[in-house]
């Protein structure tokens, strides 16, 4: 059993090395399909990762006036925690934000001068809110607006990055969908081009298949080796798809990651082994489907 | 061994192959079926590999009916009968050896086993020194060799030849009409399609005369005659 597994899986990587003008037209085509799917895995990783760095943000800010003290303001940071819409609560006091307005704009003269020439801290305490879902900033402003509050706050800032979101969102799930769509046609024309290679190898060894019919070899034993021609297709597919994808990679990684901040080399690094995965999975399923259907419609043994 | 029960093979385009033909083979027997191009010899032997179906009547081969086998039982049959054809049907792509190996591979043989017995049969049928060139290096009467080592390969009890000399000259076709003999007395049944009336006439065995698909004739110790 196992020395006919081997025999077979040998005559497939012969038939697969010889016939390299038509195998190659479907290994060009299964590369392409693969290229489309693992580029929606990078998308996906993508609009997670932007989605992520939106959700970091600051929704709603609250500036106390000078007057105020620190422990009022812990009071109200306590009110604020009892909040249901509220999911973060951080207290920046007057120095830390004079520190890390410093440290934003180290390198602009232009902006620090005059912070200097004042001679005294112009900064204000304040505390920054994270809700629960960026969509509920308004029920929070609304609450620090209320007159309970007027006196000690002298203004609210609130940071609106549910649109954002949202648009993020549409966005990747538009390209999602026409890359899905794209995937799905490719898939279906690998698929008719795998399916046709094999037929071309069946028809072109009608002969061979003949007397290996006549001298008593078993259909698995004919119909194996177009299989396993058809595995190989979609492993050597998959190795070129992501050799395309890393190199593809490393040339846009500078553009892109100054655009998104999103490091798509790395990111493809990281998940190597998930693309791999995926890429062998549906090479191999499409090659080995297509060359099944061949096989059982022009080879009848 | 070997029964024709009553065959009538009608070809789906209404042409009669054989006619209500009927006859026996007994193991060890050399039998050489003879008759014109057209009479019904392929048919006949079609039917023992069951490769076609006979409309009427039963084939049986060691007590089976040949043409009530399964599809998947089909390769043990015909690893029991060695079969040889005119055109050889090698396998271009594989040398002498690989080509009568290939059917050890397929029978799942240990590839020790392989090389052992595929150098016998080639010493059997003199090709021993051959044995790596190419269908296309090997003239006609050594790829015929060829492919009755193939045939011999599995031990069958039965060979079976169509017109094996068909494409041979009178030199190579005395030899290989001798392979054929040679293999007889070893104790294998040999059944032989031809329509080369001298070949026939000097082996001087059993002979079935087909005309149009009739068995007209079966004698022991045949003549070839064609009314
Ligand atoms: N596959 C086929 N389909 C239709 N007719 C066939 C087929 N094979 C053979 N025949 C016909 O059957 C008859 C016998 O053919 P065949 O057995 O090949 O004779 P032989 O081998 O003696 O020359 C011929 O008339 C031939 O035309
Ligand atoms: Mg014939």
């Amino acid at each position: 059993m196992l020395i006919s597994f081997k025999r077979i899986l040998r005559s497939g990587f012969e038939k697969f090395s010889h016939d390299r003008s038509s195998t190659g037209a479907a290994l060009v085509v299964m590369t392409v399909v693969l290229f489309a799917i693992s580029s929606l895995a990078i998308l996906q990783g993508m609009s997670a990762f932007l989605v992520e760095r939106l959700q970091e943000g600051v929704d709603v800010s609250a500036y106390f006036r000078d007057s105020v003290s620190e422990e009022e303001i812990f009071k109200v940071r306590q009110q604020l925690l009892d909040l249901e819409e509220v999911k973060e609560v951080e207290y920046i006091s007057k120095e830390e934000a004079l520190r890390r307005f410093i440290e934003t704009y180290r390198d602009k003269d232009a902006i620090l001068a005059p912070l200097d020439a004042l001679g005294r801290n112009p900064m204000l305490a304040h505390l920054n809110l994270k809700a629960r879902n960026p969509a509920e900033y308004a029920q929070i402003a609304d609450f620090l607006a209320g007159e309970a509050f007027a006196s000690a706050i002298a203004s609210i800032d609130f940071h609106d990055r549910a649109p954002v979101i949202e648009r993020l969102f549409l966005i990747t799930s538009g390209i999602r969908a026409g890359v899905v769509a794209i995937s799905i046609a490719l898939s279906a024309v690998a698929v008719l081009v795998a399916f046709n290679t094999i037929r071309l190898t069946i028809y072109n060894s009608k002969e061979e298949i003949e007397i290996m019919r006549l001298v008593g070899a078993s259909s698995w034993f004919i119909r194996g080796p177009f299989l396993v021609q058809g595995a190989l297709v979609g492993v050597a597919a998959s190795a070129l798809a992501l050799l395309l994808l890393f190199v593809l990679s490393l040339v846009v990684r500078a553009q892109f990651q100054s655009f998104t901040e999103f490091d798509i080399f790395s990111f493809l690094i990281s998940q190597f082994f998930t693309l791999l995965l995926l890429c062998l999975a549906v090479g191999i399923g499409l090659g080995v489907f297509s060359s099944a259907i061949a096989a059982r419609r022009y080879l009848r043994v | 061994m070997i029964s024709y029960r009553n065959v009538t093979k009608i070809y789906p385009d209404q042409s009669v192959a054989l006619r209500n033909v009927s006859f026996d083979v007994k193991k060890g027997e050399f039998v050489s079926v003879v008759g014109k191009s057209g009479a019904g010899k392929t048919t006949l032997l079609k039917l023992l590999l069951a490769e076609e179906r006979p409309t009427e009547g039963e084939v049986l081969f060691d007590e089976i009916l040949v043409h009530q086998l399964h599809p998947s039982q089909l390769p043990e049959l015909r690893r029991n009968i060695g079969m040889v054809f005119q055109d050889y049907k090698l396998l271009n792509s594989k040398t002498a050896y690989e080509n009568v190996a290939y059917v050890m591979e397929v029978m799942g043989l240990e590839e020790d086993t392989i090389v052992r017995d595929v150098g016998e049969v080639l010493e059997i049928v003199g090709l021993g020194e051959r044995a790596h060139h190419y269908p296309f290096q090997l003239s006609g009467g050594e790829k015929q060799r060829v492919a009755i080592a193939r045939a011999l390969i599995h031990r069958p009890s039965c060979i079976v030849a169509d017109e094996p000399t068909g494409n041979l000259d009178p030199y190579h076709t005395r030899d290989i009409i001798r392979l054929l003999q040679k293999i007889n007395e070893l104790g294998t049944t040999v059944i032989l399609a031809t329509h080369n009336k001298e070949i026939v006439n000097r082996i001087g065995r059993r002979v079935l005369t087909l005309v149009e698909g009739q068995l007209v004739r079966d004698e022991e110790h045949g003549k070839f005659i064609v009314v």
